[in-house]
């Protein structure tokens, strides 16, 4: 890849243009929900998007959740590739039944018969000060569920070959965005590329203490790998980058080569991809660890709206950099 | 349809005649309760800018006459049920300013101890069971709340007031929600249950972007739905809040009488944008300024200034209610920020910590606060159980 082609978007525009080259390249792949079309959808994620395709391809519904991700389901199993956008993943609990009952067991039910290559996206994870309804992290919910994929990008370039390799994939696919992320800024070629599911990425390489990390929290892990590196800590930070699939091997070898693992999951910590990394682990790398491993999640606590509430319930640098040195008995 | 009102649609609001005369001392105070709430967003929208107030929230502002007009028509024991746009129902119903306005600056002092924000307002002494961030949620809970008055009042008070159903919620949904599928199931248990609940759409013409022909079947006269399980639909004009009034009253007290539910097609519009971002593009300016001639609080003041309000009279109440609004936010700047430990309080109704990864979770430290909670007492309940 030459640096010639490098340019910075945002992270709403790498979204948008994989969903765009998609769309281009497949006319089964279409776009819906509330407020994608006219409105150039509510996080301006699909803007020009119905300029280009048209309202037969970028598809304004009503708010009625369950109606159309069973639609859009339905359409997959005849062949259709939809893309179905959840103004905010905390919505999509409305459709619970068609995303988690039909979804991801269409294919086992049917005795693989029919398949379900959806995708669907939005916004995921509390900070913006929504109050509990609205700030679900839902990885810890539906990452329980077999027949799902789940990505989670970290910044612009993952978020646009992920996005990429979802709409190609034959399987559901739940893409997790963040508002806090939409507007970040980054490095993204203008070459075609795709990034393969679980495949996490070396995000910052160190000796002494494994971070595992998922979605934006990988963005506060760095920043506390460049906080401990004062005190003589060497953090090596994970981006997962996907949930299912759990890519075992990275966090295996480097934990192996660190011999301390935390785990950064802004889910709630039980039943969590927190919890099922630390099993991992101690499975895994129970002779090369000097500590358990430890976790760093939201609070066990409806989300709340207070601003300085809310900051304390989510993981944060403090809170991250804590657990990194307990781990590590520098505390 | 029957159809109590002359439909806005075309943002003309004709006055209506054949009402009884409202008295002029509760005509006023309505005037001064919507003065209030619009004085209330507007601040609201400057906090907001001010980054006082964060999150989400979505302005009243046009509407008024809404939350005012129905509300008038309940009793103070009547539940009621609304959605994120929740403001203008809390004052309505009784809220005090400082505590909705604390609220929304995330202190102590709020009506949630600021748990809840801007589209969670909750007031259990006034009745007001939420503010529901979700579209659509808050009508299944509406339709409980009936249910749940209806066997306090039929089933465990049997032997009391004749054992009949007394009372009647209002749950307030908008024209989007009505696309929800919770909403249709509520509908239909309403209707099949007797259920003593209003079901009111405020009808403003717009969920975010979408108009509502663009995002709902039948959007000219959404009260068909509503027919087709077993509801009476009735269109109420909601930007002159003396007819909204009289036509809520008299299904008020329908309700009350026959326990059976009614749709109401509240038309208004709002006339800022959906949230705190929204350009308004999906619209014009034209059709903005046309509903603005209609502004419910300019149609009740010109009603009542023939009836002799002056222009001190206004400027008086214009005083009030500045100065209400301002003492609310200095309320709100000047009540503290919840304290840390106040995360973990409110999970469960016993005073049980977070999980920590132990087999069991922490009890947490302290007093036992003596709270009320819910609205039939289950006291008795509860110490069943511990037998
Ligand atoms: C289940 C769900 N989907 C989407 C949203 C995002 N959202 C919030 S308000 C709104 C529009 C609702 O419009 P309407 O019901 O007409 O009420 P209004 O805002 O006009 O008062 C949308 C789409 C949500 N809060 N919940
Ligand atoms: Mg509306």
């Amino acid at each position: 890849m030459s640096i010639a082609t490098m340019r910075e978007i945002e992270f709403r525009d790498a979204v948008r243009e994989a969903m765009s080259e998609e769309m281009r390249r497949d006319m089964r792949v279409m776009l819906m929900g509330e407020e994608v079309a006219q409105y150039n959808g509510a996080y301006k994620v699909s803007r020009g998007m119905l300029d280009e395709f048209g309202p037969r391809r970028v598809i304004d519904t009503p708010i009625s959740e369950s109606g159309f991700a069973g639609m859009a389901i339905g359409a997959a199993m005849m062949g259709l590739r939809p893309i179905v956008e959840f103004m905010s993943w905390s919505f999509s609990l409305v459709a619970a039944d068609p995303i988690l009952n039909n979804a991801p067991k269409m294919l086992y039910m049917s005795g693989g018969q029919f398949g379900c290559p959806i995708v669907f996206r939005g916004n995921d994870g509390a900070g913006g000060q929504l109050g509990s309804t609205h700030s679900w992290s839902v990885e810890g919910l539906f990452s329980n569920v077999p027949g799902i994929k789940m990505v989670i990008p970290s910044n612009p370039y993952d978020a646009k070959g992920l996005m990429k390799t979802a709409i190609r994939d034959d399987d559901p696919v739940f893409f997790l965005e963040s508002e806090r992320l939409l507007s970040m800024r980054g490095e993204v070629p203008e070459e075609e590329y795709l990034i393969p599911f679980g495949q996490a990425r070396i995000a910052r390489a160190g000796t002494d203490c494994t971070i595992v990390a998922f979605g934006r929290m990988v963005n506060i892990a760095l920043e506390v790998g460049i906080e401990l590196e004062k005190e003589g800590i060497s953090c090596e930070v994970l981006d997962m980058r996907t949930i299912r699939p759990l890519d075992a091997g990275s966090i295996i070898r480097s934990v192996k080569r660190t011999g301390a693992c935390v785990v950064v999951d802004q889910s709630w910590s039980f039943g969590s991809p927190g919890s099922e990394v630390a099993a991992l682990v101690h499975r895994e790398c129970f002779d090369d660890l000097d500590n358990y491993v430890h976790r760093v999640h939201s609070a066990d606590v409806p989300a709340p709206y207070a601003h300085n509430l809310e900051q304390e319930y989510l993981p944060n640098a403090r809170r991250i950099a804590e657990a990194v040195r307990s781990c590590l008995y520098r505390s | 349809m029957p159809t109590s009102a002359s439909s806005n649609a075309d943002g003309q609001v004709r006055p209506k005649s054949n009402r009884p005369e409202v008295p002029m001392a509760t005509a006023k105070n309505w005037l001064r309760e919507m003065m209030l709430i619009r004085e209330f967003e507007l601040r609201c929208m400057q906090a907001y800018q001010d980054k006082k107030i964060g999150g989400f929230c979505h302005v009243y502002i046009g509407q008024e006459a809404v939350a005012v007009g129905t509300i008038a028509a309940t009793e103070a024991r009547d539940p009621i049920v609304t959605a994120y746009r929740d403001h203008g129902h809390a004052l309505a119903r009784g809220m005090d300013p400082k505590h909705c306005m604390a609220e929304m600056y995330g202190r102590i002092g709020g009506c949630a101890k600021g748990k809840g924000g801007s589209m969670h307002m909750f007031d259990r002494d006034n009745n007001l069971f939420g503010g529901h961030g979700i579209v659509g949620a808050q009508i299944p809970l509406g339709v409980g709340l009936a249910f749940a008055t209806k066997y306090e009042d039929e089933v465990i008070n049997a032997d009391k007031n004749g054992g009949k159903s007394n009372r009647v919620t209002l749950a307030f949904l908008g024209d989007g929600a009505l696309n929800q599928g919770s909403v249709h199931e509520a509908m239909n248990l309403a209707g099949l249950f007797d259920l003593p609940v209003i079901i009111i759409c405020e009808n403003n013409g717009y969920s975010m972007g979408t108009s509502i022909v663009r995002g709902t079947t039948m959007g000219h006269q959404i009260s068909v739905k509503s027919e087709a399980y077993g509801m009476e639909g009735v269109e109420i004009d909601g930007m002159d809040v003396i007819e909204t009034y009289w036509a809520m009253k008299e299904l008020v007290d329908k309700v009350r009488a026959t326990s059976r539910p009614i749709f109401v097609d509240m038309r208004c519009y709002r006339f800022k944008g959906h949230s705190m971002s929204d350009p308004r593009k999906y619209r014009t300016r034209e059709e903005e300024e046309r509903y603005e001639q209609g502004d419910p609080i300019g149609v009740l003041k010109a009603h009542l200034e023939l009836r002799g309000l002056t222009e001190d009279d206004h400027k008086e109440i214009q005083r009030e209610v500045r100065a209400t609004v301002k003492a609310s936010m200095d309320w709100a700047e000047n009540s503290p920020t919840p304290p840390t430990s106040d995360l973990y309080r409110d999970v469960y109704r016993e005073r049980w910590g977070p999980y920590t990864g132990t087999s069991e979770p922490e009890m947490l430290g302290g007093a036992e606060i003596e709270c009320k909670f819910n609205a039939i007492d289950t006291t008795i309940d509860r110490k069943a159980d511990l037998l």
